[in-house]
């Protein structure tokens, strides 16, 4: 399958298998009108079988909400048609208005406009608790 | 400026020095009466706290300082929907320091995100509470003699009590401590905390459900009330109620030296006839933390007293 090369922006690498539109609707990407490719289900020497997103724009992208969906992804950044760097993901140490707390005494269920923050509290075992109530986040996304 | 929002913000030393303040002002209250003068304390409870509220408001006045607040949130403008951080933004402007309780959790902390002036928590819903806690260093320390070096045991609601899980991380920061943890099975510490905090700090401890079984080795019993409403049925509570309420009977075989502990308010799980045996200190304890109040409020608007 061939998909065309990009001039300048982003491919998104090494994200499970079946899970890029998952992130596709995470990082907001259909409010662009730039070229987007999704490809699901590539061969993968590491992974079996991996999906990949392909972005033909220079966006200001959140690694931040990369790294917290899944910290094996590797983000390409293509300029010129050049790849100018590979970044490996990390779990970052804090997450805003990605998840909402679920626990219903807290704060942020009542006061609607409190960011809903998570923080990394154990690495290890990818624990997020949230900054307010210390509840731990139990769905990921 | 500082907060204080999670007892865990402080660290050992400034628990230390806090605990050494509050022992100074027990010793020298004439020295202390009036260093506060001209400064007011705002205590913002948004649920009703008769004790927490009133030990805050005392300490004040014993600093020579003022008070002024509300002590429920219909007399506030929460009832006309105002957002805590406009509270505590509004009140940053009349006051030198807040005292907040608040039924929602970490409600105090976005209280602390906005005023600028120091917020001190004074209990979140069932999620912290740290003045207790300082209540409750204080009142092991002038009781023991230390904070380091004995065997406490928490009985009943370990699940849902909030003060003792901020004991029990605040004592996991000293040493030769060893933990009982007395509750049926339904009101065990959660896990997290006893992986998170006893686990991890390599803190001894064991689990029963019997007070009996472990009360000669005791220097310290917490007792928490046992809620009804924690149960899933009628017939547990019924079965379990009675094991975990102290009578003389049970402390016979307790030490001499045993310190009672309770945080209050108490419904039946001490006996009254316990009031008098010198090794109940939970009344000790309720004038403790009206020492570490007035020793945190000094902290927190860095007042020096020489």
């Amino acid at each position: 399958m061939k998909v065309d090369s990009i001039k300048n922006g982003f491919v998104i690498d090494h994200i499970p298998a079946g899970k890029s539109m998952e992130l596709y609707s995470l990082l907001g990407l259909e409010e662009l009108d730039c070229q987007i490719a999704i490809i699901k289900n590539a061969p993968s020497r590491l992974m079996g079988k991996k999906d990949i997103i392909k972005i033909d724009a220079d966006i200001d992208l959140s690694l931040e909400v990369i790294g917290f969906f899944d910290s094996g992804i590797t983000v390409n950044t293509i300029k010129n048609e050049e790849l100018v760097s590979k970044t490996h993901m990390e779990l970052p140490l804090k997450v805003e208005n990605v998840c909402k707390c679920k626990n219903p005494r807290c704060i942020t269920s009542t006061e609607q406009e409190l960011s809903h923050i998570f923080r990394l509290t154990d690495r290890e075992n990818k624990v997020y608790r949230c900054l307010y109530c210390d509840s731990k986040l139990k769905s990921f996304i | 400026m500082r907060s204080l929002i999670d007892i865990l913000e402080l660290t050992t030393k400034e628990l230390d020095e806090l605990i050494a303040v509050a022992e100074d002002i027990i010793a020298n209250p004439a020295k202390y009466a009036e260093v506060c003068k001209g400064k007011k304390l705002a205590t913002l409870f948004f649920e009703p706290s008769t004790r927490t509220r009133l030990s805050f408001e005392a300490a004040m006045y014993e600093l020579g300082g003022n008070v002024l607040g509300f002590s429920e949130a219909n007399s506030s403008s929460a009832a006309k929907g105002e957002s805590v951080a406009d509270t505590a933004k509004t009140i940053s402007c009349y006051a030198d320091i807040i005292a907040m309780r608040h039924p929602k959790e970490g409600a105090p902390l976005v209280a602390s995100m906005n005023a600028s002036i120091p917020v001190i928590n004074a209990g979140d819903g069932g999620h912290n509470h740290p003045t207790q806690t300082l209540a409750d260093l204080l009142t092991i320390k002038r009781e023991k003699g230390s904070l380091s070096g004995y065997t406490i045991g928490f009985c009943g609601d370990l699940k849902f009590g909030r003060t003792v899980h901020s004991l029990i991380a605040a004592l996991s920061r000293y040493e030769n401590i060893k933990v009982v943890l007395i509750s049926p099975d339904e009101l065990k510490l959660p896990d997290y905390i006893r992986k998170d905090i006893l686990e991890k700090n390599n803190i001894e401890f064991i689990q029963t459900e019997s007070l009996e079984s472990v009360m000669p080795e005791l220097d310290i019993l917490y007792m928490t009330r046992v809620q009804r409403e924690r149960f899933f049925n009628e017939a547990d509570y019924i079965r379990l109620k009675d094991s975990y309420i102290l009578t003389p009977k049970k402390l016979e075989t307790a030490k001499g030296s045993l310190t009672i502990m309770h945080p209050l308010p108490r419904v039946n799980e001490i006996s009254v006839a316990i009031d008098s045996d010198p090794r109940a200190a939970y009344f000790k304890q309720v004038l403790n933390g009206k020492y570490m109040r007035m020793a945190l409020i000094l902290k927190l608007l860095e007042v020096e007293v020489k």
